[in-house]
């Protein structure tokens, strides 16, 4: 009897001893946000894509810094102006087992571009290849019509599916059962809202992961997400609330992993109409000029900012002050844009100079429920302006009725609001794209300033944007970028940068994770540390 | 009576239909879905093709009367987020919320009804105080707070349950529930306990005032008169008497603890309606916001249908079919 029980108390020791080895192979991840489908051409959107990788690979990978890598295509490289070659990766299969060739990548190309469905399409990524020739099973040639320099860049957001599921797009495609990628997981038990199961998938071409199983489990309540992460039920989350930074550092149970991203905070500031209506005198009456179409206003409201407090205060140290587009390290980036100085006096001087020795009256509006901290960074900007004399009321308010007042639908149509905080962030990883939504003046048929909210337009920038567009040397593009980003947002102040945002995941102590500046968690770039 | 439920029944479709219209023509005045939808990097011809495949090209009443003529056909329109059909997407987590609200409430009854049948019977005592100071404080903390609170007391630093989400689940009759597995019930324990607080003061209350009134009545004195036990008393002839205030409130506020669930699933990451309803909200997908709304109205009718039938039994003087419209 006594011996009974010793060996049932042995085997349960046993058990729970061993349990923790069997778990190592498994990560289980809180996140923020979930997809809304695994079908990786229905929503071009930061959730879904970052779920999307790991059950789908891409033609080019993008490392943690965006920079790119070689992914089902081996190598690539301009032939001449118009037509990039491929070549493509042998003997790899997908899930269900086919193999993958040419065949599959012109059909992902086309479904991503022409999906009846798509919430947001790829068709912004694939429409530049107005031709894609097989050359033979693995070799491809990408013909565009105008030198287009950022053909690379854009495949690398294209996700590459087997055709062998043709004509799929709801049902099995959306919760996975008939999504077949040949990425380094396979999809296994979704429940929406609940869980996430992915399994390893053993044929995977790239290095083998480490987990066994990703379990990712969508918290969506931060407080809730970190308490899930101390009190063990989950091992990895993302966006760690600013406020809890500090405290979480001296937790020894806990490792943070920071880093900056790709996502600028700035302001528009309207330099279209001629009567703004969030716009009055400094005593309150209609105003007969903008005030903001002078350079001189612009820059003045750029001097009275005081990035560095807001960095301090605001975000509790967590972000960078930007003075142009992209952080440090990104492709384009001119060297000429230092942070701009904190100077409320010469703010004043030139306000004065503009004709405003009194200032004005003005309403910066912005969402309480997008960026980090965004409320809390207006108001902060709302006391700084009105010390030199622009009487600032900060309005913020829900993304959904923000951005549907502050959207851009050309100078028939501006945004309702005249001066308004906003984010951006660079999916392709260098300045052009900022450059063309936010400054490039509004153009339907180029695609240009479709988030030109202050209607911003100068024709020399736009001629210089035009050619680096049209540059497939990479250096010569570079330097274009940086000057199209010296008029822009240097010489015309045409948006005011404020910060870069920077991103915080956090870890059982022992899980090492490199910050991305996508934004992205990916669960099998969490690695143990050695 | 069956006269009495069908009429009801017309009427709860017309409050459906009167529910739908006002919160088509609402949700379509706020926001613009479109921007909450596309990439950033959208161009305009991206933009106007995502409009389109919306719908949201056409003017309101257009849409509207689209979406009337697919409801007869018991198709209440395509989720602008999943892309499936906003009813499957609701019917789909509706056993999570309504796990969670049942267990709320069986709580609240439990927990609720002797502690204030008890003070009520013995208002003096120390302990009434002390319950009935405890309900105060049900009523007033805010429970996304209380929420918090849990998680950090028994999941961080006792470690004694799970902080988030819905654990093991057992299919019956295809409905998937969590409370036949002790993972399942460890998960469900937090946040209906989180959920039923509020409830629970409530029943307290009731119960508690109810029990003062009723023990004075000539009927107890004579029970008590004629030697009956006091078990009997108190489980009987005070207990049947004080329900009717009881249930009412009970069944009008379990409407509440499924349709307002949306603090406690949230804090708890608890995968039912009331989370959905709020990213649904936050992202503007009106198929789902508008479906979600009919669906409560609906379940709001049918509980108080099923409350006033429970009238009937619990107190044989109310006559259904006297009540007429």
């Amino acid at each position: 009897m006594y011996m009974r029980k010793t060996l049932a108390y042995a085997a349960a020791v046993a058990a729970i001893s061993l349990a923790p080895v069997v778990q190592a192979q498994t990560l289980t991840i809180g996140l923020g946000t979930e997809p809304t489908s695994i079908d990786p051409h229905f929503h071009n959107l930061g959730p879904n894509n970052q779920i999307a990788q790991h059950f789908f690979s891409r033609l080019i990978e993008q490392d943690h810094k965006q920079n790119l890598l070689p992914g089902l295509a081996t190598s690539w490289k301009p032939l001449n102006e118009l037509t990039w070659e491929f070549k493509l990766r042998k003997g790899v299969k997908f899930h269900d087992g086919s193999d993958f060739d040419a065949d599959d990548v012109i059909f992902s190309m086309h479904r991503a571009g022409n999906h009846p469905n798509a919430r947001s399409s790829f068709g912004l990524y694939t429409k530049a290849a107005s031709t894609i020739k097989k050359i033979d099973s693995h070799t491809l040639h990408f013909i565009s019509k105008k030198p287009y320099p950022l053909m690379a860049v854009d495949l690398s957001n294209v996700h590459i599916v087997s055709a062998n599921e043709k004509d799929k797009w709801e049902g099995d495609y959306n919760n996975g059962s008939s999504a077949f990628g040949t990425g380094p997981y396979k999809v296994g038990k979704w429940v929406k809202g609940e869980v996430l199961e992915m399994v390893r998938y053993d044929g995977y071409h790239g290095d083998k992961p480490h987990w066994e199983k990703i379990i990712i489990k969508p918290i969506k309540s931060a407080p809730s997400r970190l308490a899930a992460l101390l009190a063990g039920d989950v091992d990895f989350i993302d966006q760690v609330p600013t406020v809890d930074i500090a405290r979480l550092k001296t937790n020894d149970k806990v490792q943070l992993s920071q880093g900056v991203s790709n996502r600028v905070i700035y302001l528009h500031m309207d330099q279209f109409r001629d009567n703004p209506e969030f716009v009055k005198t400094h005593d309150g009456k209609p105003v007969t000029k903008n005030p903001f179409k002078d350079v001189r206003v612009r820059k003045a409201v750029n001097m009275a900012i005081n990035r560095t407090a807001i960095v301090e205060r605001v975000m509790e140290g967590v972000a960078i002050p930007a003075g142009q587009l992209l952080p440090e390290g990104f492709f384009g980036r001119s060297a000429n844009l230092p942070v701009p100085k904190y100077d409320p006096a010469g703010a004043k001087k030139l306000l004065a100079e503009a004709g405003y020795p009194n200032g004005f009256q003005v309403t910066l509006h912005g969402p309480n429920d997008r960026y980090i901290n965004d409320a809390k960074i207006v108001e902060a900007i709302a006391q700084m302006l009105t010390r030199i004399g622009i009487k600032t009321t900060p309005d913020t308010m829900p993304k959904s009725v923000f951005f549907k007042h502050g959207k851009n639908r050309g100078p028939a149509k501006p945004p309702k609001w005249n001066f308004l905080l906003v984010g951006w962030g660079s999916g392709t990883g260098e300045p052009s794209s900022p450059l063309r939504s936010l400054l490039g003046t509004y153009s339907k048929p180029k695609g240009w300033g479709s988030s030109n909210r202050g209607l911003h337009s100068d024709p020399e920038m736009d001629k210089v944007l035009d050619e680096a567009l049209a540059t497939v040397d990479d250096n010569k593009r570079a330097a274009l970028l940086a000057k199209a980003t010296e008029i822009g947002v240097g010489r015309n102040q045409g948006i005011i940068t404020l910060h870069y945002q920077v991103n915080t995941w956090a870890g059982k102590k022992g899980l090492t994770y490199k910050a991305r500046t996508d934004e992205r968690t990916t669960g099998f770039l969490v690695t143990p540390s050695k | 009576m069956t006269v009495f439920i069908v009429r009801r029944l017309l009427q709860a479709f017309l409050v459906v239909w009167a529910m739908s219209f006002l919160v088509f023509v609402g949700v379509n005045l706020v926001g613009d879905p479109v921007e909450m939808m596309v990439n950033d990097e959208a161009d305009q011809e991206e933009r106007e093709r995502v409009i389109k495949a919306m719908g949201l090209d056409k003017p309101w009443y257009v849409q509207y009367l689209h979406f009337v003529g697919r409801a007869f056909q018991g198709d209440l329109g395509k989720s602008f987020v999943y892309g499936e059909e906003s009813l499957g997407i609701i019917v789909e987590r509706m056993p999570a919320t309504f796990e969670l609200a049942l267990a709320a409430l069986l709580m609240a009854i439990i927990i609720g009804i002797p502690l204030g049948v008890y003070s009520g019977l013995r208002p003096g005592s120390r302990i009434s105080k002390v319950i009935m100071a405890g309900s105060i404080l049900g009523f007033s903390l805010p429970t996304f707070w209380v929420g918090l609170m849990f998680i950090m007391v028994f999941a961080v630093m006792l470690g004694w349950l799970p902080s988030t989400g819905r654990g093991d689940v057992v299919p019956i009759m295809g409905i998937n529930v969590s409370f036949l597995t002790i993972d399942g019930l460890s998960h469900l324990f937090l946040p209906a306990l989180n959920l039923a607080l509020f409830k629970i003061s409530l029943v307290i209350r009731l119960a508690r005032a109810g029990t003062r009134e009723i023990v004075h009545q000539d009927y107890i004195k004579f029970a008590r008169a004629k030697g009956l036990s006091t078990n009997r008393v108190v489980l009987v002839h005070l207990m049947k008497n004080i329900m009717i205030p009881v249930v009412t409130v009970l069944g009008l506020e379990f409407g509440g603890l499924i349709a307002f669930s949306v603090v406690t699933e949230t804090v708890f990451a608890w995968p039912g309606m009331g989370k959905l309803i709020i990213d649904s909200i936050q992202n503007l997908d009106r198929p789902v916001i508008v479906a979600y709304l009919m669906i409560i109205v609906l379940v709001f009718v049918i509980i108080n249908l099923v409350v006033d039938v429970l009238y009937s039994v619990l107190d044989p003087r109310v006559r259904l079919q006297d009540v007429k419209a």
